[in-house]
């Protein structure tokens, strides 16, 4: 079973990795043979393809240029250091989850408003749904930017972001969760004579919370890339967006490639964590793994 | 006291009025052209008989009817005394914005109260409510801008943004014209076109969709965006770099959506046409993809956003002097605001015009499907 699941991916991956060094051979090998035209070396066909693989600024950076200069700016740089990937995924990281928590309650509150206040529903969730069409990311630059004319920078902009690219979902979702419970439920609610609020936290409360983490796991990684394309405008300070300028400025290849390795990890560990905490709670709500 | 109880909007509009009455004059000293009383009288009997109306009347068609009249037509006088004495507004002008905004809300509330028999009348209700709400978020944006005077490079009001919108049209379709035209178009069909036949021929090869789903929902949670700059160096500045980060950015919802889709039909159909003896060509294009239709919609609807905010983002990193996202980016260096929401209005506009030319595409090819349906 393991098996039968593990060893395709591997398959794939070794597939794309094997694709990609061939890649960085061919894209890169017009510029290297222009470098040997003008340093006056002929070298062999073996000699080219070695050399395409240590340029200083690739095309196409080979996947093991990108894993050293990862575990370099990962693990070998002091943490305080603006180059050190933990500093600058740090940076991105704090922006993304200060936006995610505002995000998630925010899209709770609304939630809750919807379910409960009819004019709200039939005025708010239209623009709300309309709202997952209009390619919001185009923004912000211009929060960036306004707050930083208003003295507001840092953290606080880049969060807002994120908050704005994750309450969306959770909105969406717990609209969906609080209503799911059957008719049938609700009126038994009813006939245990239960006020407005017990209905609300014994029923309707555990039976979104399914929903919940549903679209929480969307919401993390919307919140992400809101922290990342926040960090575009504020002119490269600090965190993998601004890394990945900076390196887009001096042509950086590898770095930038590295910084996207990183934007990865962290998502993958926000997802799974995100994952992990869900099935912790379902368990301690009773439920069985499905 | 019941009659109280029919509205709170109503009982509370009542109340900022005659606070507002109470706070006059409306507007500082510094005001250049103050309104007469006479403008000043009208919003408030608008306001009051809005509000009585809302408690006397029971008939629900009226109340709503007269309410929208007097919250609208008050605002529009409003904003007409206001003209000439922006950032002077004192507190009886917000009082009164506050007030016809409560009618507004009770009127939203009668709304959505009503049980129309027609379904002309039902359609019109429903697509009433949240332009009632839509309208009122532009008009307490403009009281709030316009009123307080807040700076023009903070927060342009929305007339302004309109003004420009009207008066830079050809700069704008210039701008849609590169990065919606060309790398928008060109790389959401070529995306979703390659996550689809990647997607089939995984499903013909069990071993390739057991290798790639895992791989694909894996990326679908990758920061994707994070490419555009490397695909600007590969390939330039023109819309081939970014048509290149929308391919990328839509392959993999359409992939993951249609092969989860490519399953979905039941065994029993399945079963059906192998009694058929139809080939496995026959049994997808006769039953499987048909019945993937909703997943692979659900992709495109997905993709339609990805598709616009990839070519924009990957504007920011680097254009020739045209697009929506190279416009936003240097028009903030300038702080022309006005210029940049125009753009984001424009943007808004073209995602939903994108998306509900897909939905629509859905509704004509997926009639059959219950959620369609209504079954």
């Amino acid at each position: 079973m393991l098996k039968s699941r593990i060893f395709p991916v591997l398959a794939v991956v070794a597939a794309i990795v094997a694709i990609w060094y061939v890649a960085a051979v061919f894209m890169n090998a017009p510029v290297q043979r222009d470098m040997d035209k003008r340093a006056g070396v002929t070298s062999t066909t073996w000699q080219l393809v070695e050399k395409t693989m240590s340029q200083a600024k690739p095309t196409l950076p080979a996947p093991h240029q990108i894993a050293v200069n990862f575990f370099e700016n990962t693990f070998q740089r002091k943490l305080t250091s603006n180059r050190s990937l933990v500093y600058n995924g740090w940076v991105t990281l704090s922006s993304t989850l200060a936006g995610f928590a505002f995000g998630t309650v925010l899209g709770i509150a609304i939630a809750v408003g919807i379910v409960h206040v009819k004019s709200l529903e039939r005025s708010l969730m239209p623009w709300i749904i309309a709202s997952q069409t209009v390619p919001i990311l185009a923004i912000a630059p211009m929060v960036i930017v306004v707050l930083g004319a208003i003295n507001i920078t840092g953290l606080v902009p880049k969060a807002l972001i994120s908050t704005y690219l994750s309450f969306f979902p959770v909105t969406v979702g717990m609209v969906k969760g609080l209503r799911s419970p059957e008719a049938m439920h609700l009126d038994l609610m009813q006939t245990y004579n239960a006020s407005l609020g017990q209905t609300f936290w014994k029923l309707r409360v555990p039976a979104s919370v399914p929903y919940l983490f549903t679209s929480m796991k969307v919401a993390i990684a919307a919140s992400l890339v809101g922290a990342i394309v926040g960090e575009l405008p504020t002119g490269a300070v600090a965190g993998i967006g601004a890394k990945l300028l900076a390196g887009s400025y001096y042509s950086q290849t590898v770095d930038m490639w590295a910084a996207l390795v990183m934007g990865s990890v962290l998502a993958a560990l926000l997802v799974f964590s995100v994952d992990i905490v869900s099935r912790v709670v379902n368990r301690m709500m009773g439920g069985r793994p499905a | 006291m019941s009659m109280l109880l029919r509205s709170w909007q109503a009982v509370a509009a009542v109340i900022l009025t005659v606070l507002a009455l109470i706070r006059l004059p409306m507007f500082g000293d510094g005001a250049t052209t103050p309104p007469g009383n006479a403008t000043l009288a009208i919003v408030v009997i608008l306001a009051l008989i809005g509000a009585f109306s809302a408690l006397l009347v029971s008939k629900r068609q009226a109340v709503a009817a007269i309410l929208f009249v007097t919250a609208h037509a008050g605002a529009w006088l409003l904003f007409s005394a206001l003209l000439g004495n922006e950032g002077q507004a004192r507190a009886p002008f917000f009082l009164l914005i506050a007030a016809l905004w409560l009618l507004a809300w009770a009127c939203v509330t009668q709304l959505s109260a009503l049980r129309p028999e027609s379904r002309e009348a039902a359609t019109l209700v429903r697509l009433l409510i949240p332009a009632i709400f839509g309208a009122w978020v532009l008009i307490l944006w403009e009281a709030a801008t316009r009123g307080f005077g807040i700076p023009f490079i903070l927060l342009p009001p929305p007339s302004a943004i309109g003004a420009r919108i009207a008066n830079s049209l050809p700069v704008l379709a210039a701008d849609v014209r590169q990065t919606i035209f060309k790398a928008v178009l060109f790389g959401y069909v070529v995306g979703s076109g390659a996550g689809f036949v990647v997607a089939i021929l995984a499903d013909r090869v069990d071993f390739l969709r057991r290798g790639l789903l895992p791989i694909g929902n894996f990326v679908s949670a990758l920061p994707i965006i994070g490419i555009a700059p490397i695909m600007v160096i590969w390939f330039g500045f023109d819309w081939q770099s970014k048509a290149a980060v929308v391919i990328i950015m839509t392959f993999f919802p359409m992939l993951v959506n249609t092969v989860a889709g490519l399953t979905a039909a039941g065994h029993m159909e399945r079963d059906l046409m192998r009694t058929y003896a139809s080939n496995y060509w026959q049994t997808l294009f006769k039953l499987r993809l048909p019945a993937a239709m909703p997943f692979i919609f659900n992709a495109l609807k997905i993709n339609s956003t990805l598709a616009l905010i990839g070519a924009i983002v990957a504007e920011f990193f680097g254009t020739p002097i045209v697009g929506m996202g190279f416009r936003i980016s240097t028009e903030i260096g300038r702080l022309n605001l006005d210029m940049v929401w125009a753009e984001i209005a424009v943007a808004a506009l073209a995602g939903s015009v994108f998306y509900g030319a897909v939905a629509l595409a859905e509704r004509a090819t997926t009639f059959w499907h219950p959620s369609i349906r209504g079954g």
